[in-house]
Formats: C-alpha cells, sequence, structure tokens
C-alpha cells in the first residue's frame, strides 16, 4: 500500500552528477520498471530509495512521508540483488528466516513462514543446503524468497534475472509476474534488458545519462517513443533512422512529410514495419542485400539504399542472396519523425 | 620422476626448515658429557634429567602462564579493536580512508629498538612496570597494523551486496557485522590470530625491558635468563624451548583446521 513519490531528486558522486533532477510517482502496487543502458544511474536509484546511499538533494516519499533519514530497515523494502546476496554461510531454510530472526519473529512463526515460502517458490526440498549447492534458478528463487517472507511495502529488484540462462529468464519472466499478482506489492524493478522491461512492467521509466526520457505504459513508448534515444532503445532489432532530406522526393510520403520540409528532421522505422518483397510493385523502394539473418518465423534482411543500411522483415521462406536487388515499401503511418537538433518527437 | 624430484625437494625444505628444531630436540635429551663431545652423536643413552630440573628448578610454569595470559589478551585486543576499525574501512561511508591505511602502515615502520625507550618511559610513568599490562598494550598496539592491513583486505573482498542485503534485511551496522561480515572473514580471523599470538608468545626486546620478575616474565625473557653458576645451560634450554614450542604447535594445526573450513565454507560466490 504504498506510493512512492521523487521529488526533484538528484545524486552526485564527488563532482559527477548521476541523477539530475527526477520527478516521478509510482503508484500503489504498480510493477514500475527503470530501464536504460548500463552506467545510466538504476542501481542508484534503487539504492536511495534502500536507503542504502545518500541523497545529495531532492526528497523520497512514501506514500507522501519523507523517508530521508530514515535506515534501511526501518523502510519496510525488500531487495533482489543481481548476484542474489545469498548469505553462503548460512542454509537455505536460514537465508529465508534471516529477515524474520533479526525482527525477533518468534521461533515458531518463523518456521511457519518459512515453510510456507519455501512451497510457494518449490525450494522445500533444498532446505537444508547452502546456496553454493544450489543452481542458479534456485539460488533466485531463495532470493525472491527471502524478500517475500517479510511482507514488505516496497519490492526493490536490481537486475534480478540477468545472470541466468536465456530459458530460465524466460521462465522466471512468467514467475514473476505470478508473484507479483500474487502479492500486488509496489515493486520498482531495474533492467537494462528492454524486452525484460517491457514484458514484465505496468509503466516503464527510460533513463538516459542521468535524465528520465520516457515513462509511460511499454505499449505506449514502443508506439509513440518521445525523442531519438527511445526510439532507438526501445524495440528488437533497432529502429532504423533516415535522414529526412533522403525522403522528400519519394510522393508515396509526400503528403506525410509536407509540413516539414523547411526543418531538418529524422524519420524512423521499425524493421518489423519495413516489408520487404521479392518483386516490383507499387511504391516499392529498390535496396542491394547485404545481409541476411533467419530467426526461423521470419528472416531480416539488411539493405543498403541511398547510402544507408536499413534492416526489413520478410516471411520465413524469401530465397535472396547477398547482392542481390531486393524491394520494400516504407508504409507512411508507421513513420516517425523526430527533430534533428533536439531530438524531440514530431509526429 | 617428477614427482620423485618433487617429493626430494620437500623433504629438503622441511629438513631446512625443521632442522634447527631437531637440534634442539635432540640437544635436550642429551646428557651433560655428550653435549660437548665433538662429533655431536645421537644421545645414547637419551635423558630426560634436563626436563625433571627445568619443571623443579625454576618457575617455568608461571613464566608459560604469563606468556599465555599476555599473547592470549593481545590477540583478542588486536583483533576486536582491528576487526571493527577493519570493517568500517573496508564497508562503511569513512572518509579518508586510504590516508588512515596509510598513516597506520607508517607507525608500523619504527623498529622496536627506537621506541623502547620512550616506551619504557611512558610505561614506568604509567606505573605498569613489571605488569603483564604493560606487555598487552605494547604488543596491541605493534600488531595492530598488520591486523588492520589484513582484516581490511579480508573484509573488502566479501561482496559489497551482502552488506547492502543485510542492511535491508533489518540489520544494523552493528548485528551485519557480527551475524554476515564475522563469520565470513573468519579464515582472515584465524590466520592473524596466529600471526598475533605467534608475535606475542616470541617477542623478546619489550619484555626484557618492561619486566623484572616472573610475576610478568615471559618466556623468551625466561628462558635467556636461565641462572647458570659456571656456564651456559644449554641441555636444560633446549629443553625448555622444546615444552614452549608444544602449546605453539598445537595451536597453530588446530587453528590451520578452522582456516581451512573457514576458506571451503566462504569461498563461494553469493
Ligand atoms: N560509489 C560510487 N562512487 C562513484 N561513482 C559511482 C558510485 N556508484 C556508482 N557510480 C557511478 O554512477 C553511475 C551510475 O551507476 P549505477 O547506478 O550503478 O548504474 P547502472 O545500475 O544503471 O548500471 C556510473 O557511472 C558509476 O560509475
Ligand atoms: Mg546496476
Amino acid at each position: 500500500m504504498t506510493e512512492i513519490g521523487f521529488h526533484s531528486l538528484c545524486k552526485k558522486f564527488k563532482k559527477t552528477s548521476v541523477i539530475d533532477d527526477l520527478n516521478l510517482t509510482i503508484e500503489n502496487r504498480e510493477f514500475f520498471t527503470f530501464v536504460g543502458p548500463s552506467g545510466c544511474g538504476k542501481s542508484t536509484i534503487l539504492n536511495m530509495v534502500a536507503g542504502l546511499e545518500s541523497i545529495t538533494s531532492g526528497m523520497i516519499t512514501f506514500d507522501g512521508h519523507s523517508i530521508d533519514g530514515l535506515p534501511p530497515g526501518e523502510r519496510d523494502i525488500a531487495m533482489v540483488f543481481q548476484s542474489y546476496a545469498l548469505y553462503p554461510h548460512m542454509t537455505v531454510r536460514e537465508n529465508l528466516a534471516f529477515p524474520l530472526s533479526v525482527r525477533k519473529v518468534p521461533s515458531a512463526d518463523r518456521q511457519r513462514e518459512v515453510e510456507k515460502i519455501a512451497a510457494l517458490l518449490a525450494l522445500t526440498p533444498f532446505l537444508s543446503r547452502l546456496p553454493r549447492e544450489l543452481s542458479g534458478g534456485q539460488r533466485q528463487r531463495v532470493a525472491l524468497g527471502r524478500a517475500l517472507i517479510r511482507k514488505p511495502k516496497v519490492f526493490l529488484m536490481d537486475e534480478p534475472l540477468s545472470n541466468l540462462d536465456a530459458k530460465l529468464r524466460i521462465e522466471m519472466r512468467t514467475e514473476l509476474k505470478r508473484l507479483h499478482r500474487e502479492f500486488p506489492v509496489t515493486t520498482i524493478y531495474v533492467t537494462h534488458d528492454q524486452e525484460e522491461a517491457m514484458a514484465l512492467s505496468d509503466r516503464i521509466a527510460l533513463l538516459h545519462e542521468g535524465a528520465l526520457r520516457q515513462c509511460g505504459p511499454p505499449q505506449e513508448v514502443y508506439a509513440a517513443p518521445a525523442n531519438l534515444f527511445s526510439a532507438g532503445f526501445i524495440g528488437s532489432p533497432p529502429m532504423n533512422f533516415i535522414e529526412g532530406t533522403l525522403l522528400l522526393d519519394l510522393p508515396f510520403l509526400a503528403s506525410r512529410l509536407a509540413e516539414y520540409r523547411n526543418q531538418p528532421f529524422i524519420a524512423g522505422i521499425r524493421p518489423t514495419d519495413l516489408r520487404i518483397t521479392g518483386e516490383k510493385r507499387e511504391n516499392t523502394l529498390s535496396g542491394r542485400v547485404l545481409f541476411l539473418e533467419t530467426t526461423g518465423e521470419t528472416t531480416w534482411i539488411d539493405l543498403e539504399w541511398r547510402g544507408n543500411r536499413i534492416r526489413g522483415k520478410t516471411g520465413p521462406v524469401r530465397r535472396t542472396a547477398r547482392d542481390e536487388t531486393a524491394y520494400f515499401t516504407i508504409p507512411p503511418e508507421k513513420l516517425h519523425l523526430f527533430d534533428k537538433s533536439s531530438g524531440e518527437r514530431l509526429w | 620422476m617428477k614427482r620423485l624430484v618433487f617429493a626430494a625437494l620437500l623433504m629438503l625444505v622441511s629438513l631446512y626448515c625443521l632442522g634447527p628444531f631437531l637440534w634442539q630436540g635432540l640437544t635436550s635429551l642429551k646428557t651433560a658429557a655428550d653435549l660437548t663431545r665433538l662429533p655431536p652423536l645421537l644421545p645414547h643413552p637419551p635423558t630426560l634429567e634436563h626436563y625433571r630440573s627445568i619443571f623443579a628448578g625454576h618457575p617455568l610454569l608461571r613464566i608459560i602462564a604469563n606468556s599465555f595470559i599476555v599473547a592470549t589478551a593481545s590477540t583478542v585486543l588486536a583483533l576486536s579493536i582491528g576487526s571493527l576499525a577493519a570493517f568500517a574501512l573496508a564497508k562503511l561511508p569513512v572518509p579518508g580512508k586510504g590516508a588512515v591505511l596509510l598513516l597506520v602502515l607508517s607507525t608500523s615502520m619504527f623498529p622496536p629498538i627506537a621506541t623502547v625507550s620512550p616506551l619504557y618511559l611512558l610505561i614506568r610513568a604509567a606505573g605498569l612496570r613489571d605488569s603483564p599490562v604493560s606487555l598487552i598494550l605494547t604488543y596491541t598496539s605493534f600488531t595492530l597494523p598488520l591486523t588492520l592491513w589484513v582484516l581490511t583486505h579480508f573484509f573488502r573482498n566479501i561482496p559489497d551486496e551482502l552488506y547492502r542485503a543485510a542492511r535491508i534485511d533489518g540489520c544494523t551496522p552493528w548485528q551485519s557485522f557480527t551475524r554476515i561480515m564475522l563469520p565470513l572473514a573468519a579464515p582472515g580471523i584465524f590466520a592473524t590470530a596466529i600471526l598475533v599470538f605467534i608475535f606475542s608468545w616470541n617477542e623478546f626486546l619489550f619484555a626484557l625491558t618492561f619486566t623484572s620478575t616472573t610475576a610478568s616474565r615471559t618466556i623468551p625473557v625466561g628462558i635467556a635468563l636461565f641462572p647458570g653458576l659456571h656456564e651456559i645451560p644449554w641441555g636444560e634450554i633446549a629443553a625448555a624451548s622444546v615444552v614452549v614450542t608444544l602449546p605453539l604447535l598445537f595451536l597453530v594445526f588446530f587453528f590451520q583446521r578452522r582456516i581451512i573450513e573457514g576458506l571451503t565454507a566462504g569461498a563461494v560466490k553469493g
């Protein structure tokens, strides 16, 4: 039951500014994700919420009350770390019970809670093992269990899935979603993986160089990236960018681009929206094939067109070879336009 | 072949290290007449006479007890202070950590002979002359730099995230020290404890200067001052050396097991 507010939050290490004037409200029970390239300050934000890192200026509030000065243990938060941070000298049982034992919960209650959490996370057979005797996925679940057992007001997760292999990572995503449904606690999640952020979150916040670049539901950020950074970061494979002047003479885009004729702009189009065909049709452009990559269902093709390398999509059975000519269309309604100097979205 | 060479080399090194001890052990078993015979031979017949006489004629037990008290107290003090300071330097936001560590190191640069007279004056002024306390304080201060350096290194090697996790799980800094950091630094603690204990057990210069009677005299001084009437009592000195080395050996073997246990328990990445 906690709404988290960031008010003009700034963080400097010595002279370097890491977070610059962050203003944001995270709703009660929301699954909120900070996503951005590594080094952009995501962990620093989490650590400030946790009370592990001091705030240079500004304020963080829980339900409108400043939490400044509260030690981590009194903020009623739980945190899952990338390295899991399990206590290596304690068994799984002791690890799970640790937050309760520090809080002097009676032993009988502690026992009951541990059993409950272990059952929920399928850890019951491993209770008397040490962390080093567990697989990566099991350690991850112990770390989650240790966070869940206290029923905190706020969950903080710092890249909790980064150390898992690809298959397990997808499984744990589903598991995290299930847990959030069962324990609808305000959650701040941090990751550099935009796909993970999109899959998990109610809302995502895009961070870059200490500033908030865009914040909103994943579909919204995907459909209408607010700036060049957001457009390039969200979506896989990443969006193609084309200099605006290269498009001005294309008749089928003329009406779409009419009002930007006198303004330098960059056009973006996602590879999924750029359909590649084998034969020339109405409004198709032609390019030379540079590179093919098949993922089974789709084939991604890199084309050279007017000196640009652009990537498009085609069905599974297209037979094209390098250096052949291929044809593609740019659907005008799928084009994203950004101001060339500020990078902000135009349309 | 390779293994044979390796074994031979190992034997050689062991013999080189053990040589003086073996010599001492043999000497302690020789009769007075055997002692001065050239070339030196194996004791025949071996005698326990020297062992009898050191326990009968000298306050050896008292001296061993003194040493034990001084070494134990110094070890406990140095490790209590050292581990807390090292924890703070490794994990807490202390300003000027590097400077503190360098300063501490620089204090251990002075050779003991340069500090022994000023220290003697201090000890006398404090009324601690001929008291085990004088040695305990001195040894603690002399072993603290080493303790601090070794333990800071050990605490630094414990991932920060473990400390952070402990804080979030509700620990105060003190609780995270005792419940998480200390058990994980156990190998370092035991290793340092052995070094500090051995230093305090063997130290000679300060012990000679600050003590004057058996009330506070420690083993190295006690043995060196074995009264001989006409000659140096080599046999008795050897016997006493053997006796006082035994507890040390026992201690090292005991702690060694703990160190290895600690290393295997702690050497896990989260
Ligand atoms: N204790 C620190 N002292 C100095 N700089 C730091 C410290 N912690 C983090 N930084 C710097 O702050 C920036 C953001 O770090 P971090 O929040 O860990 O990034 P992220 O988690 O997004 O990868 C990085 O450039 C990093 O070098
Ligand atoms: Mg990080």
